[in-house]
This record gives structure tokens, C-alpha cells and sequence, in this order.
């Protein structure tokens, strides 16, 4: 009875010391951020219902090919990547899987103020254009002939993408994850210049960031980090959680492994604690 | 030369040549521990266990980290967490056994603490656990830089840069021990060699010390009972097991020690694969990049309490910096425990709650150790600047001058001298 009020006692104050320095402390460090809902609230809806068919004329005839390759309908990227991103620090995506990984409402405004839907106001203005030009229409009711590009590229979109292609689509022009094997296409030189920065390789982001910081980072970086450089890339909620489930392969892909083997340990050291117990007992009887 | 006979078994052969028998019977089978104890007792065996762990996991890690700028990150994360067959289970093992260890080290000490075991013949046993104590914390500081993340390196410019407040010879002592003007290659690769090699050594020896200091004055009691160890003894070995208070190390004390082992390593193994962030900070999973600054910068939690009372003179008194003031009650914190024997001037052993006013000092100690390590983790703004301030003044206050008035009253009142 006494060493189960002392045990009482050790854990109590172990246990104060433990939610003092590590849940409360973390609260007060980090302020809290309103989660990401990935409805791009703020941005104006997409009102007109696109016909695929038109808008795969208009992609055509609006020169968005003079920049991005779509390979899956055999259209090369017009410059080689070094090239590209010498050009516009940034290699421009290639647009076949651009229906499936971004948000539609996202897409039409992209097409339309692209700075904007990026929320990179801060960095690019009339004096400094991001490298995309804005569409400005074929001379058309323009949002029906954005609200065509985007049933376009949603029409030639796959309709299933594995977590590393939207990985690749959404982050990977930008960022390494060298643990798998993924090295960006952009010159690193001319992106540093682009971005201020080097974006950091994605490895073990898993390990350094919580679930809900990526997802809420991916979802609207300036919401998370003001001032950051890095775009809202406009994914849906759904390819947010699998790019995040990209990084938890990559960067903790032993965790399976990790929880089925200590659980064998302790499951030893039950059985141990059992038969030493047992002993003691064996030893202490004829003591008192 | 000595006659030998032909032996009949290896363990005599041994014997005749070793001492054997007689080695086992002074190390275990004959050395003495007094009965009346709780689980509190089986702290010692607990700390050797998480050592053993610490030095076995670390040979497993050091044959695949590299003591580089350049490669040591990866030799971590990629290399060993990823690549070597249950590499992660030996970092994880490692990093958590090293801040567990702090955990059952405050544990052992505060046990002392409560039960007067540092006194009355004891000192040696205190001195050198306290020796330990620094041993173990240059351990755990050199080895936190290894994995060469934002919080090793900013960690390392931090608690180096304290150095320098040292009078006259600090900014010399700096560079010395970073071997460069900032914290760089040489200081990875020579903190390395700190970490496995000369602090293992000493921290080995030193354990050696302890264990021997062990040997005249005899583990203390759940009472501070005087016990007459020979006397009991001969008891146990008459057969009068139930009327001696003292037991065999082996097998009757280690029997209850491997039990509380075994309830520990459950809990220890859950920290490993499911709890582990405690010990193994996420930020350090970020390369080391010395042009970016980390919004927070704070030492492991077993360091926490000293750093706030470094951080709680965060103002200028008179002619005296801010800095000067918490370097030097930083430095009081580190050695203020080494002292404990002589600032407790009372001859009384026995546990705090029979010692009147002491009972009360106790808790206080242990209340406010608690709020400056968990005040030395939260940003220094506003309230929480003065409340580090109120308890560090309040820590060197109860060691320094309200333990020597209590205790001395106590001596009084039993009539002892101090």
C-alpha cells in the first residue's frame, strides 16, 4: 500500500512536469491557427458550366502551350528544363493531371490573376509580373472561356493519381525529397533567386511537422507562415491528405515495423515483469 | 608461488586462480542492504539498466554516424533511421533512454533528498552521484549535437556562448571549445569524441566511485535507522531471516529490483515506439542551418530548470548586467547541490516527513524546480518573466539560506551539534 502511494506521488509530479513542458509549452509557443478548409472562400466562384470540347480549343488558341507540356495528349514541354526555369526560376508545370490535383474554382481564377489565387500579391505586382500572364480572353464571354480550360483539363485528368504523382504535380518542381529519390527539375540557382530561399528538401518533413500544420500549410502557407514565399498551390483538400501521406512513407516508413516490434518488446517485458515478480515473491516470503 | 591442486570443475579452477567464490560473496552474496526499503531503493539497478541500454544502443549507432557537417544529418535520418536493419529502433532506444535517464537521475536524487542519505557518513555517496549528475548532463549536451539539426546547432550556440561570460578569459574559452569562431565541424567532431569516448570513460568510473562509496557507510533506510550491519548480518546467515534487518544484494534486493526493471521497461518501450517527441524534438528533424534562427530555442527538459534560473535575471541591479547576475546564479544552481551535506546543518537522518520544517522545505524545493523547468520552456514574456524571476530567487533562497537556518534549528532541538 505504501509503495502504491509513493508510486502515486512519482508518477503525479512526473506527469505535471511532462504536460508543463511539453503540450501546455508547445500551446503557448505556437499560436493557434484556424484549421484550412479548402473551399477557397476567397475566391469568386466559377459560375458558368464549361464544355470540355471548347475548352480544349480555346487551351489551344490561348497559347497556354507556349509554356506547359501536356504529355498525356502528346504535347511536349516547349523548353528543356534548365531552360525553363532559367527563363521563369521556376519550371512550369505540365498540365495532364492539373484537373485532378488542383481545385476548379482555384483553376479558373489561376487562369484568370494568377498571383492572386497563389496569394503571392505580396511578392509579384505591376512591376515585378509573375512569369504567367494572365489570361485575358479570346475576345469570348470570359468566364466561359475560362470555365472550358478548366472541363478541359479536368476531361484528360486520370481519374486515380498515387500520393507521390500529386506529390510531383503539387510540390515536386520546387522541392526535393532525396530519400526517395526525387530531385526537383528547376535549376536550383535560378530557383533560390525566384524564391528568396532554397525550398527545403521534404524528406523528413513528417518527423518535423504535425499532420495538421501540412495539411494547414499546403491548404494556405500564409495563413501558417505570413511573408512565406511559398503559393497556395491550390490542392484539393483530398490531394492535401495525400501528399501528406506521401511524407509519412517517405519520412517515417518504418513506423509499422516500429509499433509492431515494441509491442512485442513490452509484451516481453510483461511476461518478464510476471516471473519476476513471481521470484521476488519467492525470495521476500520467509523475510517478514 | 602458491600450491595448486588439480580442480574438478571450471568454477574452481577459476576459484583457486580468481578468488571466485570470495569475490561473489564480497560484490553480492554478502554485501548488505537493509530490509525496510521501498521501490524508490531499486532507482540504482534502473540507472544501470538505462545505462547499459545507452552504451549498447550507442555502439550500434556509432557504426553508421558520421561525426561530419555534411554527412552527419543524413547518417541519422536517412542511414541509420531508414537503411541499417532496426537502426531506428536503436536511435529511438538511444534518444529516449537519454531523457529517461534524467527522469529516474532526479528520482534517485530527490529520494536522498527526502530520506537524508547524503549526510552522516553518507557525503561520498552524494558527492559522487552529483559527480554523475554533471557527467551525465555533458553527455546528454554533447550527444544532442550529433544528429546536427536546427536544434543541435542552436543549442550548441547558445549553451557555448555562455561560456563567455566567464571574467577575462571568456571569449578565449569560447573559441577553445568550439575550435573555430562559431559552431562548426571541428566543434561536431570534437563534441563527438567527448560523447563517445572521454565522457563514457569518466561517467564508467565514476559509477565505480559510487558503487565503492556504497561500501562503509551502507545504503540508508525507509527510517534513517542507525543499523549495525555486521551484527544483522550474522543474524541473516544464522538462519533468523525474519529478525535480521538487513538482506543479501543477491538474490533478495536484486530479486525486487528486476521486478521494478521490468514494470519500468514496459513504460520505457511505450515512450520508445509510441511516446517519443518528448526526447526526440521535432525541430531537430530540420537540417542545421545556421541563417535561419529558430523562432524557440530551448535545451532538453532536464535542463530546463537551471537555464530559467539563468534566464530569471533578465534585468540589470545596480552596477550589475542582467547577464552577470543569471550567469552566476546559473553557475550557484550547477555546484549549489554538491554542497547539500554542509548547507543541511542538522545531524538528523531520517525521512522529511519527521523532520518538522524540512518536510515543507522538501516540497517547496520540488514545487519550485518544477515551475522554473516548466517556466524555462515557455517564452520569457510578460508574467511569465517575473514568475522565473520569483522561483529562481526562491530556489538559491531555500538552499543557501533557509536549509541552513531549518536545519540548524533541528540540531538544537535534538540537542546535537552541527
Amino acid at each position: 500500500m505504501r509503495e502504491l502511494k509513493i508510486l502515486a506521488v512519482v508518477v503525479f509530479f512526473t506527469l505535471i512536469t511532462y504536460i508543463g513542458v511539453e503540450p501546455f509549452a508547445h500551446s503557448q509557443m505556437h499560436k493557434h491557427i484556424e484549421p484550412v478548409d479548402y473551399k477557397y472562400s476567397d475566391l469568386k466562384p466559377l459560375n458558368k458550366k464549361g464544355d470540355p470540347k471548347k475548352g480544349a480549343e480555346t487551351f489551344m488558341n490561348a497559347g497556354c502551350v507556349g509554356c506547359h507540356g501536356v504529355k498525356s495528349q502528346g504535347i511536349a514541354a516547349p523548353m528543356d528544363a534548365k531552360s525553363a526555369s532559367a527563363s521563369f526560376g521556376v519550371v512550369p508545370p505540365d498540365l495532364s493531371n492539373a484537373g485532378a490535383v488542383f481545385d476548379e474554382k482555384f483553376l479558373a481564377n489561376l487562369i484568370k490573376n494568377p498571383a492572386h489565387a497563389l496569394m503571392l500579391e505580396h511578392k509579384f505586382n505591376d512591376k515585378r509580373p509573375f512569369p504567367m500572364t494572365p489570361f485575358m480572353g479570346l475576345g469570348g464571354d470570359l468566364d466561359q472561356e475560362v470555365a472550358d480550360i478548366v472541363a478541359y483539363l479536368k476531361s484528360i485528368a486520370p481519374k486515380k493519381l498515387d500520393d507521390k504523382d500529386v506529390f510531383i504535380d503539387a510540390c515536386g518542381r520546387c522541392h526535393d525529397v532525396k530519400y526517395d529519390g526525387w530531385k526537383r527539375p528547376s535549376d536550383t540557382a535560378a530557383l533560390k533567386k525566384y524564391m528568396g530561399k532554397n525550398p527545403p528538401d521534404l524528406s523528413i518533413i513528417i518527423r518535423a511537422k504535425s499532420k495538421e500544420h501540412l495539411i494547414n500549410f499546403i491548404g494556405e502557407p500564409q495563413r501558417v507562415l505570413p511573408g512565406t514565399s511559398m503559393p497556395r498551390v491550390g490542392v484539393t483538400k483530398e490531394k492535401a491528405e495525400q501528399i501528406v501521406s506521401y511524407f509519412e512513407k517517405v519520412g517515417d516508413r518504418k513506423k509499422e515495423k516500429r509499433e509492431s516490434v515494441t509491442l512485442k518488446i513490452i509484451l516481453y517485458f510483461v511476461i518478464f515483469s510476471i516471473f519476476a515478480y513471481l521470484w521476488k515473491a519467492s525470495k521476500w516470503r520467509d523475510l517478514h | 608461488m602458491a600450491h595448486f591442486s588439480k580442480a574438478n570443475s571450471i568454477g574452481e579452477w577459476l576459484d583457486q586462480r580468481l578468488a571466485t567464490k570470495k569475490l561473489w560473496k564480497v560484490l553480492a552474496a554478502e554485501y548488505w542492504v537493509p530490509k525496510n526499503i521501498n521501490f524508490l531503493w531499486a532507482m540504482g539497478v534502473v540507472l544501470m539498466t538505462m545505462f547499459t541500454i545507452l552504451v549498447i544502443s550507442g555502439i550500434f549507432l556509432l557504426m553508421y554516424y558520421k561525426p561530419d557537417v555534411h554527412l552527419a544529418f543524413d547518417s541519422v535520418n536517412y542511414t541509420i533511421m531508414q537503411e541499417a536493419y532496426y537502426g531506428w529502433l536503436w536511435r529511438h532506444m538511444h534518444a529516449v533512454a537519454a531523457s529517461v535517464v534524467f527522469l529516474v537521475i532526479y528520482i534517485h536524487m530527490f529520494t536522498g533528498i527526502y530520506y537524508g542519505s547524503y549526510k552522516q557518513g553518507r557525503e561520498m555517496i552524494w558527492i559522487s552521484g552529483m559527480l554523475l549528475f554533471v557527467t551525465f548532463s555533458a553527455e546528454a549536451f554533447s550527444g544532442y549535437m550529433l544528429p546536427w539539426g536546427q536544434m543541435s546547432y542552436w543549442a550548441a550556440q547558445v549553451i557555448t556562448n555562455l561560456f563567455g561570460g566567464i571574467p577575462f578569459i571568456g571569449p578565449d574559452l569560447v573559441i577553445w571549445i568550439r575550435g573555430n569562431f562559431y559552431v562548426a565541424d571541428s566543434t561536431l567532431t570534437r563534441f563527438f569524441m567527448l560523447h563517445v569516448f572521454l565522457l563514457p570513460l569518466v561517467i564508467m568510473a565514476i559509477i565505480g566511485l559510487h558503487f565503492y562509496s556504497l561500501r562503509i557507510p551502507h545504503v540508508n533506510n525507509q527510517d534513517g535507522e542507525d543499523i549495525d550491519f555486521d551484527y544483522e548480518a550474522e543474524k541473516y546467515k544464522n538462519g533468523q531471516k525474519r529478525e535480521s534487518k538487513v538482506i543479501p544484494f543477491w538474490p533478495v534486493f536484486i530479486s525486487k529490483d528486476l521486478f521494478v526493471v521490468g514494470v519500468f521497461m514496459i513504460f520505457y518501450f511505450y515512450l520508445v515506439g509510441f511516446h517519443y517527441e518528448f526526447a526526440m524534438d521535432p525541430i531537430n528533424f530540420e537540417p542545421a542551418n545556421p541563417m535561419k534562427t529558430p523562432p524557440h530555442i530551448y535545451p532538453e527538459w532536464y535542463f530546463l530548470w537551471s537555464y530559467e534560473v539563468l534566464r530569471g535575471f533578465f534585468f540589470d541591479i545596480g552596477p550589475f548586467k542582467a547577464m552577470s547576475i543569471g550567469l552566476t546564479a546559473f553557475g550557484i544552481a550547477n555546484v549549489i547541490f554538491f554542497f547539500l551535506p554542509w548547507l543541511d546543518r542538522s545531524p538528523v537522518v531520517a525521512p522529511a516527513h519527521k523532520r518538522g520544517a524540512f518536510k515543507y522545505w522538501f516540497w517547496i524545493l520540488l514545487i519550485d524546480m518544477i515551475v522554473l523547468t516548466i517556466y524555462g520552456k515557455l517564452p520569457p514574456t510578460g508574467a511569465n518573466a517575473w514568475i522565473g524571476f520569483f522561483a529562481s530567487i526562491t530556489f538559491l533562497a531555500l538552499l543557501l539560506v533557509v536549509l541552513p537556518i531549518i536545519t540548524k534549528k533541528e540540531a538544537k532541538s535534538v540537542g546535537g551539534a552541527a
